[in-house]
């Protein structure tokens, strides 16, 4: 038995394949701005937070990451309008994504929260510091570092995870492979080229994380 | 149009939620056992088993499930095979369950001190015996509560099953919401029915880390 | 020190007996070239080894005394000369030689590697039962009458994590005697422990020594070495520098580094 592979209609298409990277880099760094400070927030809120705010905070983690990212968007794309919220695709790919990020990105850098020696924090303090300029300057650029490798896995984790988005006709990359297999009939060759093209914007967001990390996030 | 009470919602998307369970512990075993051939695979020194298992953890960790799910669908589909959703849903999270799992467990098995490998080999056992009476012993401890951790992503995995057309809690879910013109209540329910697979689970998964941690000082 | 901590040297021996004749050398080193990457560790040793014979090796940090021992049971790869232990050549291709070798000669660890997981009996007993298939009640037996031997009869159903370090490495002392070793490597073994441990541990390789084990050990301590080794060596980079009896050794050492070496232990 063989099987016939063709590729060249596929690399035809590439206009679309670039746009539709694009725009999953773009719902991707747009969802890790807003949800790092989320979860930078959340994480604060239940590390040193009053009770309530500490349980709440608790209540969104968990919800969020014990249902599916798919479900959360499907909720907020399909259910929110009948309470006559109505949101475009893109913006309803942005926050199921925010919010997504954002629950795990409360673990993670209260992770690194907690772990920071209480000697830091009473330094600080003893240089008349306020409680927020503490935890600014002095609490969260070590934790950021602490669990930097950990953040950046989870920003993947949720771009590759935006691949749904297309299914609510999101023109991500997912979606550009959908619309060339629609037209040309070969969908295995477009979900490998799509895949690939993932595969190299994972490994190059990895890459550029790393280096961005010390330079602009939390310092050497 | 008929109406529809809660329970009836409620009570076909647990029916529905029967193959989401069906589906997770398909590709939770499946991935368990490949994932356990792909660990010790490389174990023996074996360079080239060593690279390949490498690349194909990176793979399947640095693409879409999603991706991976159409890849099965279309890919029997070359083969001349008739796929099923089914199948290749079966096939695809099974594929990507072994591939965290072995980076899982490969994580336990190199935090075992190099020592233990010495003293073992220094005591004249072979490879198999100290694999399975000195190395796996001490890992399973310590590979335990991540392993059930990453079931619950597995049962969240195989919402995307649904994309392909399986029909599980989220596809029922999303067949309901159309004739019932109540997405929200029925997001809502899929989300909770969600909710109720996966956290207890994630709670057992982070009592077993915090056992594992105060049995370490 | 309590009279159960202390391991009186049992009166019968627990030794195995000789797989070659008396006299020949048990441990043959010649020409051993051992690098990793660019960079030489050990150039061209030759060392042969009686039986029972009490072999010291002393040096510099780095001089390469533990790659040396490492290389002796196949822990490490050399890449030139030959190492025939027992008669016996070593053949890092054969995983089967490989082990052959290793039930002749037993290694103890500075960081003793008890397995953690294994009751003290059970660490004893793993590698008889595996390898050399031992039945359980002469397994078990054995085992007691050597952890008796190391003066810790008591400890048969603890876990490692429960004892001192100076009870784990004398219970690291006895699982390596259960697998019957022609040779005994010890690398540093007193190393890891508070100064009130090591005279418990070193007593017990004093009396090894005493019941005829052959035995090459690096070590620190150099009033121990003088006093049980029949030979002490003194390695400086990567070289066998002098060698010779402890008295002379550190009594009259003939090398400017060798001097250097031993009066630096001093300041
Ligand atoms: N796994 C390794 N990879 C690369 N170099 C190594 C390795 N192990 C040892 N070396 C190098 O080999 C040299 C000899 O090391 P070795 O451990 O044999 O010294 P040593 O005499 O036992 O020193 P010490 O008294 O500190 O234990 C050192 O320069 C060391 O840096
Ligand atoms: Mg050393």
């Amino acid at each position: 038995m063989r099987i016939a592979l063709d590729f060249a209609p596929m690399l035809a298409q590439w206009p679309l394949l670039l746009l539709g990277a694009a725009w999953t880099l773009g719902l991707t760094a747009i969802s890790t701005l807003l949800g790092g400070i989320i979860g930078t927030g959340c994480a604060w809120a239940r590390a040193r937070g009053a009770a309530p705010l500490r349980l709440a905070v608790g209540a969104y983690v968990e919800l969020i990451r014990n249902t599916p990212f798919i479900v959360q968007l499907f909720f907020i794309f399909y259910g929110l309008p009948a309470a006559g919220v109505l949101l475009s695709p893109v913006t309803a790919s942005i926050l199921a994504m925010t919010i997504n990020l954002g629950a795990y990105a409360t673990e993670i850098i209260r992770a690194g929260i907690v772990t920071t020696p209480r000697g830091q924090i009473e330094a600080g303090e003893s240089l008349a510091l306020s409680r927020v300029q503490v935890f600014l300057h002095v609490v969260l650029p070590p934790a950021l570092k602490r669990v930097w490798p950990a953040l950046v896995s989870q920003i993947i984790i949720v771009m590759l995870g935006s691949a749904v988005c297309g299914q609510i006709s999101v023109e991500e990359l997912s979606h550009a492979a959908n619309l060339i297999q629609s037209r040309n009939f070969r969908a295995f060759e477009a979900y490998i080229l799509a895949t690939a093209i993932y595969l190299v914007l994972a490994i190059g967001v990895r890459r550029l994380l790393y280096w961005a990390g010390p330079r602009f996030v939390f310092g050497r | 149009m008929v109406d529809f009470t809660l329970w009836d919602i409620v009570r076909n998307l647990l029916l529905a939620a029967r193959w989401t369970v069906i589906l997770s512990v398909i590709a939770f075993i499946g991935g368990g056992l490949a994932g356990l051939i792909l660990l010790v695979l490389p174990l023996t020194g074996n360079r080239v088993a060593e690279l390949a298992i490498g690349g194909y953890v990176q793979v399947f960790q640095g693409t879409p499930l999603l991706m991976q799910l159409f890849l099965l669908y279309f890919g029997i589909a070359l083969f001349g095979v008739d796929t099923s959703a089914w199948t290749a849903a079966c096939a695809a999270l099974t594929l990507y369950s072994s591939a965290y799992l072995t980076e899982i467990w490969r994580g336990c098995v190199a935090s075992i001190p190099r020592g233990q490998w010495e003293a073992s080999s220094s005591l004249a056992l072979s490879f198999g015996q100290q694999l399975g009476h000195v190395i796996l012993p001490q890992a399973l401890k310590v590979a335990v509560p991540p392993t059930v951790g990453f079931l619950v992503q597995v049962i969240k995995g195989t919402a995307l099953a649904s994309v392909i057309g399986f029909v599980e809690l989220t596809k029922a879910g999303g067949m309901i919401a159309n004739v019932t013109y109540q997405p929200m209540l029925v997001y809502g329910c899929v989300a909770l029915i969600y909710f109720a697979l996966c956290f207890p689970i994630s709670l057992y998964a982070g009592s077993l880390e915090r056992k594992l941690n105060v049995g370490r000082r | 020190m309590s009279a159960a901590a202390d391991p009186a040297p049992a009166p019968d021996t627990v030794l195995a007996t000789p797989h070659t004749e008396v006299g020949a050398p048990i441990v043959r080193i010649t020409a051993l070239r051992k690098s990793y990457g660019d960079h030489e560790v050990l150039k061209g040793i030759d060392l042969d080894v009686m039986r029972g014979e009490v072999v010291a090796i002393i040096g510099k940090s780095g001089s390469g005394k533990s790659t040396l021992l490492r290389c002796i049971n196949g822990l490490e790869v050399f890449q030139e000369g030959s190492l025939i232990v027992d008669g016996k050549p070593l053949l890092h291709d054969s995983a089967l030689a490989m082990r052959e070798l290793r039930q002749r000669v037993g290694m103890i660890f500075q960081s003793f590697n008890l397995f953690p997981h294994l009751t003290v009996g059970r660490n004893v007993m793993l590698a008889p039962r595996l390898v050399k298939k031992r039945n359980a009640a002469e397994n078990e037996a054995r085992a007691r009458k050597l952890l008796e031997r190391v003066g810790l009869a008591e400890k048969f159903d603890a876990m490692p994590d429960q004892l001192s370090g100076g009870q784990q490495q004398r219970v690291a002392i006895a699982r390596a005697l259960a697998m019957d070793p022609g040779v005994m490597l010890c690398d540093e073994i007193t190393s890891a422990l508070d100064p009130e441990l090591v005279g418990e541990v070193l007593r017990v390789v004093e009396s090894l020594a005493e019941e005829g084990m052959t035995l090459l050990m690096v070590t620190h301590e150099m009033n121990f070495a003088r006093k049980v080794a029949d030979r002490v060596i003194f390695m400086h980079q990567g070289r066998v520098h002098e060698s010779g009896a402890p008295d002379a050794i550190f009594g009259a050492p003939q090398t400017p580094e060798l001097k250097q070496f031993l009066s630096s232990l001093h300041d």
